[in-house]
């Protein structure tokens, strides 16, 4: 929380005149039952019309320097708060944009999306209501109970006994009650997620025939909330009543001491009407200020959430873009100390060097000890079951996930020791879930290479085997694409983010699962134009069909983590048991002999 | 027309919503006879103020026994004042969440017998915020509305009357100042309603843009877009900046102008009071009640103002409950249908004609005879209506015409319990509902006991990984699923049909999130499932339907081949170009 003031400090000017303002209009405020005592004692007493109409000019002068001092507030108020949220907004985009996959997948991206949205509304509406509120209430209570010692002490003690008292009524019920809410919203909660189970589940529960057992259970929850609930109102029926006879209780008793001041000679009777209106503002800003705890308790909660995304640091650390000669020198430098022994083959393009992987919180290796080297312009093959760790292996070329063990080389350099851009400029990635943007296919594929001209374009659609259907679509390349690119089919989708990735003309090209929607026709004329793109690519497939992946110059064979056996097609079939279980329950061998 | 249509609907709905009420008419008069005494009550209270100020006339001219007597009639009022308000919040309370309720029950019971149709075609989404946000805004806005609009009301007559009963020339006063807050509350509102839309579409527009591109994260970083990302969202939250500023700003004027039309009030009763007080039209005592009148009486009509609006949109809501209330439910069984038993599995489809939308044509003249026993394979490509043929042999959906029949009984003859029972579904979509790995297992079979589970858990490969989980069988799952990989998800929902081992089998692309090694193991665990028992299966991996009896190529929704494996290859048809595409490159 401390650290999300810093935003309010570019606002000093307003945090501090908000309240201010808003200060003056309950002192003005304040000053009505005086003018009034006034009136009664002076104007009424003496009969004195005239002066009661200059009262009269007071009080609307009064109500007028209130409604000045109150709107220049609201104006400060909201300046801050807008201000605030903004700046909170960018900040908190461009810190979830430098995290890592790694705090991506802890976070999750719903939880972010929230987080942005949401919890920074919330905050910026109990900003908003701090500034305008916060000070006024208080001020005015006290004020009153000041104003109140300035009439009489004997009757101002009332005063004194009952502002606390009616606090503790008022806060009291709230704290209890509030964590009974959140009960509530819990029960809320079940009926909701027993609401949305029975329809996703709709066929399963009646294939089961489970449609009255649901609704006992369904029944059973929603009675619980109603009870909860009932639970909660009765103690939250009791605010109203409670505070009700208290303050009236006091003007009671007011009114009593009232009597015996002015019997006494002490106080006017104007002065006890004053007194009496003091002990009704009273009421009315206690119960402005218990509402408005209510919103800063939800804001507080809110900005603590942000908080803590902000404290997520990525566990990533970059390096500086360096230069193409330092870099080089760096590289040979760094090989020289780290290992001098080891011997570099020219071409080496990919080199696993003893990697392992173990995801954040996880118990176990995800991937373990893979050792493979990869030459320029080769084509990889990675096939394995789920889970077999396909995908995770082909996250370490970008460096979207850190070697928890070993080194991913890329040119004979640790990927740790390229700069961000450097490193993932030189990769195209076609990630097995297939997301494009919200506008035209140009811009989308934009993403590949800023400013990429039209024919580059077109020729990275047409590897991608998308050309037909991008040229039937209205506008070819100025066509739309909807958000995630709903518009599109699996497959289309799916041939577009090819072509985004080949746009940047990649030095290494990853296809993770990315042919799965493509029939095998459309694959295999996929795969044959790629290889006949010019200049040496290095291509990475991941699949799970062995006919995607079987002509590629290495295969490597994932099973739990670990690499089963490496080479090409006709080795592993001889040699590799995994590759053969996969192969053959593909092909099944009558088949394949036919 | 259109509006009169409308506004019939409204006292339409009023008149649903007050079945509801009747159930609970006690609490509703109870409440409305307390709100009225309360209101009286709070309303007489300033007027025993101000008598006990005319007794403190000044120094030694103060009527002890009289003050004496007001403040013990003024104790006695507080006392009954609270009580009746205690009296009310809980009738209000009670008649709201039992309300609620019942309306949630009611819904959710008509959305277990609602046609597949009516959830397939609506987003899950929207029905449960009809059953969840709807109900909840229904009942704060109608009834919470309902008591403020009531109680407002009472307060304004009530206040008027007492006001009148002391001085005509002072109310006057109040009742021609005050319409000038709703004057400037309305003037306020229409300004602001357009920086309003502004902003939530502008809200909208950056909420689209945070949803696309930290939803998608991993891409953005993958093609290191993320300044040019940022660049985009800072261009849209400045401009929401701007907008937001205005709306803020402008629509909190509210409170302080109809503030000030409060102090206008005070100030003209003050000074009106004043006056007539010096010519002894009122005494102080009643000035100061006038006073506080001054204060309550712009109160309700601020607050009814807001109710109006509040109120019309409780209305809104409940209309858009009472519609999936009252939705059409699928037929319901036939009047003594018959109870389906010791079924062999004999499935003929007879001339079925089927479609999801009256104008498009799905499924026709489709026929079909399978033998107990027999494993049936369908394929095809997308959306050819192979989901289909399940949703109808599971009667899910109805057959336009022509007509299903199991062991020779039209299946709309026989209760549809019966009919599922028969059969043992494994879907493409994956669907757990949350609780224990044990209570997703045991669905078709609440008294399976430990043994049968582990054995069924085994045969679909599951038990290896069950095992493994924080607590095993008893391992708690959130919905759908939660954490567990959509592989496990599917070897659960396997293990599920396993243990009740039905007659008749659906197999709806069942595993095609599982990689081909498991894939294998679990064809065997199918296999030996399968024996005896009348299978269809669905896939599009040819290799998994390759050992069927009868396999159906569809197209289009028809049947355009027939036959087993080897017969369609040698036909070389659709099905032996599906297949040799497997082979190409």
């Amino acid at each position: 929380m401390r650290k999300l003031l810093v935003y309010l400090k570019d606002y000093r000017k307003e945090t501090i005149l908000a309240p201010l303002f808003k200060m003056l209009e309950a002192t003005f405020e304040l000053f009505v039952p005086l003018v009034m005592a006034a009136v009664i004692d002076q104007g009424i007493g003496n009969g004195n019309v005239s002066y009661v109409l200059r009262m009269g000019g007071v009080l609307v002068l009064l109500g007028v320097i209130g409604l000045v001092c109150s709107i220049t507030a609201q104006y400060f108020s909201a300046k801050a708060a807008v201000g605030v949220s903004t700046k909170l907004k960018h900040a908190l985009f461009a810190h979830i944009q430098g995290l890592s996959y790694t705090e991506i997948d802890t976070l999750g991206t719903a939880t972010m999306i929230t987080r942005m949205t949401s919890d920074v509304n919330q905050v910026q509406s109990g900003v908003n209501m701090v500034l305008r509120l916060f000070l006024r209430s208080p001020f005015i209570v006290f004020g009153a109970m000041v104003m109140a010692f300035t009439i009489d002490v004997k009757a101002a003690l009332i005063f004194v006994v009952t502002i606390p008292a009616l606090s503790v009524v008022v806060f009291g019920i709230m704290m209890w009650t509030m964590p009974l809410f959140k009960k509530v919203q819990a029960g809320l909660d079940s009926v909701l997620g027993a609401t949305r189970e029975n329809l996703t589940g709709a066929r399963v529960i009646r294939a089961f025939n489970k449609e009255q057992e649901e609704i006992e259970a369904f029944e059973q929850k929603n009675s619980a909330l109603a009870h909860m609930q009932l639970f909660v109102g009765k103690i939250s029926a009791l605010t109203n009543p409670v505070t009700y006879i208290i303050i009236n209780v006091a003007t009671v008793v007011l009114l009593y001491t009232g009597a015996v001041r002015v019997d006494e000679g002490t106080i006017t009777q104007g002065e006890v009407v004053a007194l009496v209106n003091y002990m009704s503002q009273i009421l009315i800003e206690l119960v402005k200020l218990a509402n408005l705890i209510i919103t800063i308790t939800k804001a507080l909660a809110c900005a603590n959430r942000i908080q803590s995304v902000f404290e997520i640091r990525s566990g990533m650390e970059w390096k500086q873009k360096v230069t193409e000669t330092a870099a080089g020198q760096h590289s040979k430098r760094q090989a020289d100390e780290t290992s001098p022994d080891e011997q570099r083959p020219e071409g080496d393009e990919v080199v696993f060097d003893h990697v392992c992987l173990t995801y954040a919180g996880a118990g176990a290796e995800s991937l373990t000890d893979l050792n493979f080297r990869v030459k320029k312009g080769q084509t990889v093959g990675i096939i394995g079951g789920t889970g077999s760790g396909k995908t995770s292996l082909v996250n370490m070329i970008p460096r979207f996930y850190d070697a928890t063990k070993g080194h991913v080389r890329i040119k004979g350099r640790d990927v740790r020791e390229y700069g961000m851009e450097e490193l993932r400029e030189m990769i195209g990635i076609v990630p097995q879930k297939a997301v494009l943007f919200q506008g035209t296919v140009r811009e989308n594929m934009q993403w590949g290479k800023n400013n990429a001209t039209d024919a580059e374009i077109w020729q990275a659609i047409e590897t991608a085997q998308a050309k037909e259907f991008v040229e039937q679509k209205d506008g070819r390349l100025d066509a739309a694409i909807a958000q995630t690119g709903r518009n599109l089919s699996g497959g289309q989708r799916q041939r577009l983010t090819i072509a985004r990735a080949l746009v940047g003309r990649p030095e290494i090209l990853i296809l993770d699962d990315s042919a799965s929607a493509l029939d095998y026709a459309t694959d295999a004329a996929l795969r044959q134009a790629i290889r006949n793109m010019e200049g040496d690519m290095t291509v990475f497939i991941v699949s799970q069909r062995a006919s995607s992946i079987q002509h590629a110059d290495q295969i490597i064979v994932l099973d739990d983590g670990e690499m089963a056996g490496i080479g090409i097609h006709e080795e592993l079939l001889e040699r590799c048991e995994v590759y053969q279980e996969i192969y053959y329950s593909q092909y099944p061998k009558k088949e394949v002999r036919s | 027309m259109a509006k009169s249509e409308n506004s019939g609907g409204q006292r339409g709905t009023l008149r649903k919503v007050l079945r509801y009420i009747r159930k609970y008419w006690v609490y509703l008069a109870l409440s409305i006879m307390m709100a009225a005494l309360t209101v009286t009550l709070t309303l007489y209270l300033p007027i025993l103020t101000g008598r006990v100020i005319d007794l403190i006339i000044d120094k030694g001219r103060v009527d002890f026994d009289g003050v004496f007597a007001i403040l013990q009639q003024m104790a006695v009022v507080i006392g009954i004042t609270a009580v009746a308000q205690w009296v009310m919040n809980i009738c209000n309370n009670k008649m709201t969440y039992r309300i609620v309720q019942d309306i949630r029950d009611e819904a959710f019971k008509r959305i277990e017998i609602l046609p597949l149709k009516y959830i397939d075609g609506h987003s899950y989404g929207e029905v449960v915020s009809r059953v969840i946000a709807d109900v909840d805004q229904f009942a704060d806005g109608l009834l919470m509305g309902f008591t403020q609009f009531f109680t407002g009301v009472i307060t304004i007559l009530g206040t008027l009357g007492f006001m009148l009963s002391v001085n005509v020339g002072i109310t006057g006063v109040v009742v021609l100042i005050t319409p000038l807050s709703f004057v400037v509350a309305a003037f306020i509102a229409r300004k602001t309603f357009v920086m309003f839309r502004a902003q939530s579409e502008t809200r909208g527009e950056q909420t689209a843009l945070i949803e696309e591109m930290i939803g998608n994260q991993k891409v953005v970083q993958a093609f290191s877009h993320e300044d040019e990302a940022l660049e985009e969202f800072d261009e849209i939250n400045d401009r929401l900046g701007k907008c937001s500023l205005k709306a803020i700003f402008y629509s909190s004027i509210t409170n302080p102008s109809t503030r000030f039309v409060n102090n206008l009030v005070y100030a003209g009763v003050a000074v009106t009071g004043a006056v007539f007080a010096i010519k002894g039209g009122i005494s102080v005592g009643q000035l100061s009640c006038f006073l506080t009148y001054a204060n309550q009486y712009t109160k309700p009509f601020n607050e009814i103002s807001g109710v109006v609006t509040e109120l019309q949109n409780a209305l809104a809501c409940a209309a858009r409950i009472f519609e999936l209330i009252e939705e059409e439910p699928q037929i319901p069984d036939r009047e003594g249908a018959a109870v389906l038993t010791d079924v062999e599995g004999r499935v003929d489809l007879q001339h079925v004609e089927f479609s999801y939308v009256p104008d498009r044509k799905l499924i026709t003249d489709f026929n079909l005879s399978v033998r107990p026993g027999q494993r049936v394979a369908i394929v095809g490509p997308t959306g050819c209506g192979k989901t289909t043929v399940i949703n109808l042999l599971m009667r899910f959906y109805d057959v336009q015409s022509g007509r299903i029949c199991v062991d020779g009984a039209d299946i709309r003859d026989v209760t549809r319990s019966s009919l599922r029972d028969h059969y043992g579904m494994v879907l493409q979509e994956t669907w757990l509902k949350s609780g224990t790995i044990r209570d997703n297992i045991v669905m078709g079979k609440p008294e399976a006991t430990e043994g049968e589970i582990i054995a069924a858990a085994k045969a679909s490969h599951a038990h290896s990984f069950i095992k493994r989980l924080p607590q095993g069988y008893d391992t708690v799952i959130g919905e759908d699923g939660g954490s567990l990989s959509q592989g496990q998800k599917q070897l659960l929902c396997i293990t599920r049909v396993m243990l009740c081992l039905p007659p008749m089998l659906i197999l709806d692309e069942a595993t095609s999130s599982i990689d081909t090694r498991t894939e294998i193991r679990i064809q065997k665990a199918f296999a030996t499932m399968m024996q005896g028992r009348t299978s269809f299966i669905v896939a599009h991996r040819l290799s998994t339907i390759r050992e069927a009896d009868v396999i159906l190529v569809m197209k289009d929704g028809n049947i355009i081949e027939q036959g087993n494996h080897e017969t369609l290859l040698t036909q070389g048809g659709f099905y032996a170009t599906l297949y040799q595409s497997q082979f190409a490159g």
